[in-house]
C-alpha cells in the first residue's frame, strides 16, 4: 500500500496528462467544445425540472424540505452523474487502455483513478451551472456551511476510487461485470436519496402507522455509503446547514477502509491483466 | 567482460490456456465458492519460456532468433517488464525502452504534440525532459508540418514514424527491438538502422529480435537462438545463425517429405480422358480449365508438332489460376517413386541453391511399351514453368520400357534462387498421351543466403578495376556455406 501511494505520488506528472487528455479527447472534433461541461448538466437539469415540477410531482414530508425541488434534485444529481459516470468508466478503463497494459510498462491502476477523476473534474465544471440554477430559483445567499463541500466531494472520491480499483480488476476478468453494474447502478440511484431527501424517508419509517416497508427503506438507506455522502451535498449546499457529523466521517473511514481493499484486490490481479485485457 | 546490464535467471513464463467460456463459468463458482484466486489461477497452461538464463553485458547488441512461438516476445516482454515471470528473476539496471509496439498509447483524437508529451511521460521521461527533445523527435519523424494534427488522421508509417521517434529519443540504457524492422519503407528502415548503430556506438546495451537475419549477422556482437522456450544455442553470430538455418531446412524437409506422402497417397490415378487436356491429347497448359491452353506451360511439349523444340514460360505466370496438382494417365506404366537427391546419393526436400540435385524416379511398366518419353518440368509458386524437358526433346528415340527401370536426371548445379518449386513428372507417349501424369505431387525448396531475385540464378562472378573499393566483400564476410553440407541424416 505505501509502495503503491509513493508509485502514485511519481506518476502525477502522467496522471494529470492523462486526465488533461481524458477531457480534451472527449469534446475534440465537437462545435460545442468543452461548453458542453455546462450544457450537458443544464439540459439535464431542464429535463428533469418540467418532468418533477409539471408532469409528476414528489409528495412532501413534513420537515423534509426539498423546495424550490428543481434545485434539490440537482444537489444530488450532478455529483451522482460523477458517481455512475467514473465507476462505468473505471470498470471498462483496462479493457479500453489495453494497448497501455500489454504494451508498456505501465502501472495499470492509473487507469481507474483517471477515470475518477476526469470525471470529477466533469462535477467541478458543472457546478457553475448550479449556481445559476441557484440564484434564479432559490434567490439568497450561500451558507458558510458550503465549505464543508470539499470534504464531501473528497469522501466521494475516496469511495469511487476503491470501488473503480475492484470493479476495473474484475471487469478484466469477468467482462459481466459492465452490465452487472450498469444496472447495479440504476437500482443503486434510487436507493440513494437523489429524488427524495433521507429525511422523507425517515420521516415514512418513523411515523407511528409505518409499515415494515418504509423501515427497510430507511434501514437501507443508512447502510448505503452514497446515502450519507448525498446528505453531505444536501446539507452543506442545498440547506446550507452543518454536514452531518457522524455520519460523514464513519463514511469515510468506510471509503478509506474499501479504498485499501480495493487496492489490495487490484494489485493481487495486477499480474494477470496483461494477459486478458 | 563488463558488468551483465541485463540479467535473466532461470526466467519460466507459463500462459493460461483455458478457454474464454470456462471462464464464465468460473465467475460463479468464484462468488458462491469464495475462492476467487483460486478459479483465476492457471489450470492448464502453455509453458512459453522454459528456464531461460542469460546475462547480457553494457554494450553489447545482443540477437535473438528463433521460429515463430519459440519464445522471443515473451522473454523481450520479460525484459521489459511488461510481462512478469512465472517463476525466477529478471533485474535490469538502468532504463530501457522496448519498441516493441510503436505508438502503443496514442490517443487517435488528440494532435501528435498532445501524444508526445503524454507518450515521453508514460516511457519515463518528465514533462521538461520531453519539450527539450520535442524538435528532435518532430523532425527524426519527420512530420513538422502535421505534428498539430489530431494523429487519428496519420497514416499508419507517420504512426508509426513518430512512435519510433518517441521511443528512440527516451535516450535509454537499453534499447529493446521487436520486429520494428519488418516495417516501414525503406527509407525509414535505413534510418532506423542508423539509429541502431549511432546508439552501439555510444555503448547502449541492444537486444534485436528479429526474422531479418541478415540485419541480425549485420548488428549483432552475440546471437542467441531460442527453441520451443529456452536457449538452444547461444554465441558467435554466423555460427548460430548457420546452426538456426540448418534446423530451419530440416523442419522443412520433414514437413515435405510428410506432404508428398499424403499427396501421393491420396492422388487417385485419373484415366486419360479425366485429364485436364482430355481426350489423349497432350496435358499441356492445362493448369486451368480453359485458360490459354497450349503452347506455354508443359514440359511435355512434345505432342505438339511444331511447339516440341521449345517449351517457353513467356507470358505463363501473369493469367494462370494457382497450381493444382494431380495425377492422371492410362497406367500402362506408373511411376512407382520419385526421390530427391543430393550428391551422396541421400534423399532431401530441401537444397541449398547452386548444390547438386539428382531427380530419380522408378518406373513400373504394366505392359511392355515402345512408345515413351519421359519428361520433368520445374515450376515455382506463381505457376511459371522454369525449366521443362523430357527425353524425346533431347532426341532419345524410345526402343522399349519394360519391368522396372530407373530414370535418373542430374542437375550438376541447381540454381534456381530460394523458394517452393514444384515437379511435373510424366512418363507419355512421343504424342503426348500420357501414362503416367504427376502434377505438382513432388515439391522441394531451395534456399539461398543471398536474397537475390528472379527465377534462377545466372552462375556468374564479379571484377572490379579502376577507381571502384568495397567497405566490405562477402569474400572478407563470414563465407556462406551451402546449407546442405551439414550432416543431416533423413527427412
Amino acid at each position: 500500500m505505501k509502495h503503491g501511494l509513493s508509485n502514485l505520488f511519481r506518476h502525477r506528472v502522467l496522471i494529470q496528462s492523462l486526465v488533461t487528455r481524458e477531457l480534451k479527447a472527449r469534446y475534440r472534433g465537437s462545435v460545442g467544445g468543452y461548453l458542453w461541461s455546462f450544457l450537458n448538466p443544464l439540459l439535464l437539469l431542464l429535463v428533469y425540472t418540467i418532468v418533477f415540477t409539471t408532469v409528476f410531482t414528489p409528495p412532501r414530508a413534513e420537515g423534509a424540505d426539498v423546495d424550490p425541488y428543481t434545485v434539490f434534485l440537482f444537489c444530488g444529481l450532478l455529483p451522482w452523474t460523477w458517481f455512475s459516470a467514473s465507476l462505468t468508466d473505471a470498470a471498462n478503463s483496462l479493457i479500453a487502455g489495453g494497448n497501455l497494459i500489454k504494451k508498456l510498462i505501465f502501472p495499470a491502476e492509473i487507469l481507474p483513478i483517471v477515470s475518477v477523476l476526469a470525471n470529477g473534474i466533469h462535477y467541478l465544471l458543472g457546478l457553475p451551472v448550479y449556481l445559476i440554477a441557484w440564484f434564479i430559483f432559490k434567490p439568497t445567499g450561500l451558507s458558510v456551511h458550503i465549505l464543508w463541500l470539499p470534504l464531501v466531494i473528497f469522501t466521494q472520491m475516496i469511495l469511487s476510487l476503491g470501488l473503480g480499483l475492484i470493479l476495473a480488476a474484475l471487469a478484466v476478468h469477468f467482462r459481466d461485470i459492465r452490465d452487472i453494474l450498469a444496472n447495479t447502478l440504476t437500482l443503486w440511484f434510487f436507493l440513494t436519496p437523489i429524488i427524495y431527501s433521507r429525511a422523507f424517508i425517515q420521516g415514512l419509517a418513523d411515523a407511528d402507522n409505518a409499515t415494515w416497508v418504509p423501515r427497510v427503506v430507511a434501514r437501507v438507506l443508512d447502510l448505503n455509503p452514497m446515502t450519507h455522502i448525498m446528505d453531505g451535498y444536501h446539507l452543506s449546499i442545498f440547506e446550507g446547514s452543518l454536514i452531518n457529523w457522524k455520519r460523514l466521517p464513519v463514511t469515510l473511514g468506510v471509503a478509506f477502509l474499501l479504498l485499501i481493499v480495493g487496492y489490495w484486490f487490484f494489485d493481487r490481479l495486477r499480474d494477470s491483466f496483461p494477459e486478458e485485457v | 567482460m563488463a558488468t551483465p546490464v541485463v540479467r535473466v535467471d532461470n526466467v519460466v513464463k507459463q500462459y493460461r490456456k483455458a478457454a474464454h467460456a470456462h471462464r464464465f463459468l468460473t465467475l460463479k463458482s468464484a462468488i458462491v465458492g469464495g475462492n476467487l484466486f483460486k478459479a483465476l489461477s492457471p489450470s492448464e497452461v502453455f509453458t512459453a519460456l522454459d528456464g531461460v538464463s542469460l546475462d547480457i553485458a553494457r554494450g553489447e547488441t545482443l540477437g535473438v532468433i528463433g521460429s515463430n512461438g519459440a519464445g522471443k516476445s515473451t522473454l523481450l516482454k520479460m525484459i521489459a517488464g511488461t510481462a512478469k515471470p512465472t517463476t525466477g528473476k529478471v533485474t535490469v539496471d538502468g532504463k530501457i525502452s522496448a519498441l516493441i509496439e510503436l505508438g502503443a498509447g496514442f490517443h487517435p483524437e488528440i494532435s501528435g504534440r498532445e501524444n508526445v508529451f503524454i507518450n515521453g511521460i508514460m516511457l519515463g521521461l518528465t514533462r521538461r525532459e520531453v519539450a527539450d527533445r520535442f524538435d528532435d523527435i518532430v523532425s527524426f519523424a519527420e512530420l513538422e508540418d502535421f505534428i498539430d494534427a489530431p494523429v487519428k488522421t496519420y497514416s499508419s508509417g507517420m504512426y508509426m514514424r513518430l512512435g519510433f521517434s518517441v521511443a528512440i529519443h527516451i535516450d535509454p540504457e537499453v534499447l529493446l527491438i521487436d520486429e520494428v524492422l519488418a516495417v516501414g519503407d525503406e527509407a525509414f528502415v535505413h534510418k532506423c538502422l542508423d539509429k541502431i548503430a549511432e546508439f552501439k556506438r555510444r555503448g547502449k546495451t541492444i537486444l534485436l529480435v528479429s526474422h531479418g537475419l541478415e540485419s541480425v549477422r549485420r548488428l549483432c556482437d552475440r546471437v542467441i537462438w531460442i527453441k520451443d522456450g529456452s536457449i538452444e544455442a547461444s554465441g558467435d553470430p554466423p555460427r548460430i545463425i548457420d546452426a538456426y538455418l540448418e534446423w530451419v531446412a530440416l523442419k522443412e524437409e520433414g514437413e515435405l517429405a510428410a506432404g508428398y506422402e499424403r499427396r501421393s497417397a491420396t492422388a487417385e490415378i485419373g484415366t486419360a480422358a479425366d485429364a485436364p487436356g482430355a481426350g489423349g491429347q497432350p496435358p499441356v497448359g492445362d493448369h486451368s480449365e480453359g485458360a490459354d491452353g497450349g503452347e506455354s506451360a508443359s514440359a511435355e511439349g512434345a505432342g505438339e508438332p511444331d511447339g516440341a523444340g521449345e517449351p517457353t514460360c513467356s507470358g505463363a505466370a501473369s493469367n494462370e489460376a494457382p497450381y493444382e496438382s494431380g495425377r492422371w494417365g492410362s497406367q500402362q506404366v506408373l511411376i512407382e517413386q520419385v526421390r530427391l537427391l543430393d550428391a551422396e546419393g541421400a534423399q532431401h526436400y530441401v537444397f541449398a541453391c547452386g548444390d547438386p540435385m539428382t531427380i530419380e524416379l522408378t518406373l513400373q511398366a504394366n505392359q511392355e511399351v515402345d512408345d515413351f518419353a519421359v519428361g520433368i518440368g520445374v515450376f515455382n509458386t506463381d505457376g511459371v514453368l522454369c525449366y521443362g524437358t523430357n527425353t524425346d526433346i533431347e532426341r532419345f528415340e524410345a526402343a522399349k520400357l519394360h519391368g522396372t527401370a530407373t530414370v535418373r536426371m542430374e542437375i550438376p548445379a541447381l540454381n534456381l534462387i530460394q523458394g517452393t518449386y514444384y515437379l511435373d513428372l510424366a512418363v507419355h507417349r512421343v504424342d503426348g498421351y500420357p501414362y503416367d501424369y504427376q502434377r505438382g505431387l513432388t515439391r522441394f525448396r531451395t534456399t539461398s543466403r543471398i536474397a537475390d531475385s528472379g527465377i534462377v540464378r545466372l552462375p556468374h562472378r564479379w571484377s572490379f578495376a579502376g577507381g571502384i573499393e568495397w567497405k566490405k566483400t562477402p569474400e572478407t564476410d563470414a563465407k556462406p556455406t551451402p546449407v546442405h553440407k551439414a550432416d543431416r541424416e533423413q527427412p
